[in-house]
């Protein structure tokens, strides 16, 4: 008896408590349809279509002269692009927001020229800028210095496509912080560079960490700029990104599939680093 | 130890934040600048921190001029309204900041900051972060993080500014004992002219970027230089020409001597003070100061006519401060 007595609240919570669920569903629902068919499945397919005929060929394909120079030239884009936008990309914000200068507004303004413009268009810019026969290249020829159809080139086109990443993430939170604690450093006897590095910097660190996991990923995936300085030469100049074309375009399905989970491996990489900095920091 | 400021004026565009200001604040003593919100009381603080470059004139700290030295270096110590917490440090490392710039030795480090936070009673708060502290506890770590490096001078703008009304009031009783123990010269900006009265010594009224008046809180009151300071210090009336101050009427129910007819509009119980509105014969509205037992003795209603006699009048005329009984 007693038991029957306890049971029926309980028999008339649950319909409430599931038509509750049901309402925060559907919005889930949807958003998780969404990113399944957009992001997950695609991405899924790329992992089943590398490893349908077992890690071997795969890793062949992988281990080809060819594959490791597009590694490692992929790797180089990354370490010189990033790190140069970055330091770029904050000083730029800081002159941005806590300084007053003439032209400021031009300078604000042409941050996001690789935004507005096509990167294959970047890249027709870069050989009319850089080009054998234009003034500026030619100088540099004569000074033993090759920059279209070589890395030079190709860093160029990666540094230009992904520079707004970092000063468009470090403005908002400089905007947001106020100079308040950078003038209490100051009036506690800092110098400048002491208060950028102990109170300002790490005020906008995620900022700038958000900064760098975009730039890293469009210096990793840029194809059209790249692509369009660097000839396209298999082995000599020639990204991760533009072997997956090459080697499509050359019916080798494992060696593009191979190359795309590179890619994507290393994207999902960078942004789990960042997320697992950002745990342990809060 | 003192503060000295010669002429220092101060433009924004076109906006006159400071115009031809001087001051001088006696060494050891605790001043406040008092004003309206866009008075200049601000500005003229962080032209004295040296965070804002004046456009002329002159700050002199300790009798040495500093106007053209950074704030670093003029060992000042600046408390801002919204605290400007370090908020990615501990409460340990907050205070012990200024200390670390000056790459002070750790043992000296570690026992000046306990006994920092002792004197604003934050012990056992050392490894807490700012967002884990209340709006007053962070205004007395930031405090603490100003007196660390042993400033000449000290200056808070607002800085009960953001605090609910009750915590605003401990903390004024509180800066007052610590201002007995510590003896810093120290300036505090405030609009709030009964937290300049409380706290402050001496006070100096700004307003459109001038100096209005400075003195004592008792001066300021009895002695106002001008129309400004005499409404901006305390409630007023005026009545026939005459500046009155509402504890200065007197109420009577019966007709007598010199005294004119009112109409009470309304009866305001503050607890023991009560203030009374009425409306004068000759249309002019003004209050009227009374306590509790003043009002039950005379037994006022709304609506009721009753006699009024004004004592202490002052008036301002050719500049000059007449006041009569």
């Amino acid at each position: 008896m007693s038991s029957n007595v306890g049971a029926i609240p309980r028999i008339g919570a649950k319909p409430k408590r599931r038509r509750a669920r049901r309402r925060l569903n559907a919005p889930r629902v949807i958003g998780l349809t969404y990113l399944g068919l957009l992001l997950a499945a695609p991405v899924a397919m790329i992992m089943y279509r590398t490893f349908e005929d077992g890690i071997t060929p795969v890793i062949d394909s992988l281990t080809t002269a060819e594959a490791q120079h597009a590694l490692w030239l992929t790797f180089l884009m990354v370490i010189i692009a990033v790190p140069l936008n970055t330091i770029f990309g904050v000083v730029m914000a800081l002159l941005l927001v806590r300084k007053r200068w003439p032209g400021k507004w031009v300078m604000n303004a042409l941050i996001d020229l690789p935004f507005a413009v096509s990167p294959v268009i970047v890249g027709l810019a870069l050989i009319l800028a850089y080009g054998n026969n234009s003034s500026i290249g030619g100088w540099l020829v004569d000074h033993g210095i090759e920059v279209i159809f070589t890395p030079v080139g190709m860093v160029l086109a990666t540094i230009f496509v992904s520079l707004p990443f970092v000063v468009r993430e470090v403005i908002p939170v400089l905007k947001e912080i106020g100079t308040e604690q950078e003038e209490a450093s100051e009036t506690l006897g800092a110098n400048s560079w002491q208060t950028f590095w102990k109170v300002t910097l790490p005020a906008i660190r995620w900022g700038v960490a958000y900064g760098v996991v975009l730039t890293m990923a469009r210096a990793l995936g840029e194809f059209g700029a790249v692509s369009v300085v660097s000839g396209k030469l298999s082995g000599q100049t020639e990204t991760l990104t533009l072997r997956v074309d090459e080697r499509f375009e050359h019916f080798d399905m494992i060696g593009a599939y191979s190359a795309s989970m590179v890619l994507a491996v290393m994207a999902l990489a960078t942004l789990l680093a960042m997320n697992i900095f950002k745990k342990e920091d809060s | 130890m003192g503060i000295v400021v010669e002429n220092v004026s101060k433009n924004f565009g076109d906006f006159v934040a400071l115009e031809n200001v001087s001051l001088e604040v006696p060494s050891g003593s605790l001043t406040a600048l008092l004003g309206p919100s866009g008075g200049g009381k601000s500005t003229l603080l962080r032209v004295i921190a040296g965070l804002e470059e004046p456009d002329s004139g002159t700050v002199i700290l300790d009798g040495q001029d500093l106007t053209a030295s950074p704030a670093r270096e003029r060992g000042v110590g600046f408390v801002f309204q919204h605290y400007a917490a370090f908020k990615h440090m501990t409460v340990r490392d907050n205070v012990a900041y200024g200390l670390k710039i000056r790459k002070r030795p750790k043992g000296e480090i570690e026992s000046r900051v306990k006994e920092l936070l002792g004197l604003v009673h934050l012990d056992g708060f050392a490894d807490r972060y700012p967002a884990q502290l209340s709006g007053g506890q962070r205004q007395r770590m930031a405090l603490a993080r100003a007196l660390a490096v042993e400033p000449k001078v000290m200056l808070l703008d607002e800085p009960f500014g953001a605090l609910d009304a009750t915590v605003r009031k401990e903390l004024r009783a509180w800066l007052r004992r610590l201002h007995e123990d510590v003896h810093v010269t120290t300036i505090f900006v405030t609009h709030d002219q009964e937290e300049a009265m409380e706290v402050a010594e001496q006070i100096v009224v700004l307003n459109n970027g001038h100096v209005e008046q400075e003195g004592t809180p008792r001066a300021l009151y009895e002695q106002p230089a001008n129309e400004f300071v005499m409404s901006f210090v305390g409630p007023v009336n005026q009545l026939d020409g005459h500046y009155i101050r509402p504890h200065d009427i007197d109420v009577m129910v019966d007709p007598s001597d010199q005294a004119s007819e009112a109409m009470i509009d309304r009866i305001i119980h503050l607890g023991f003070e009560v203030r009374v509105e009425l409306t004068h014969h000759d249309g002019s509205r003004f209050n009227v100061q009374l306590t509790q037992p003043q009002l039950e003795e005379l037994e006022l209603t709304e609506g009721q006519i009753v006699w009024v006699k004004s004592g202490r009048k002052t008036k301002f005329e050719d500049g000059e401060t007449k006041i009569s009984a």
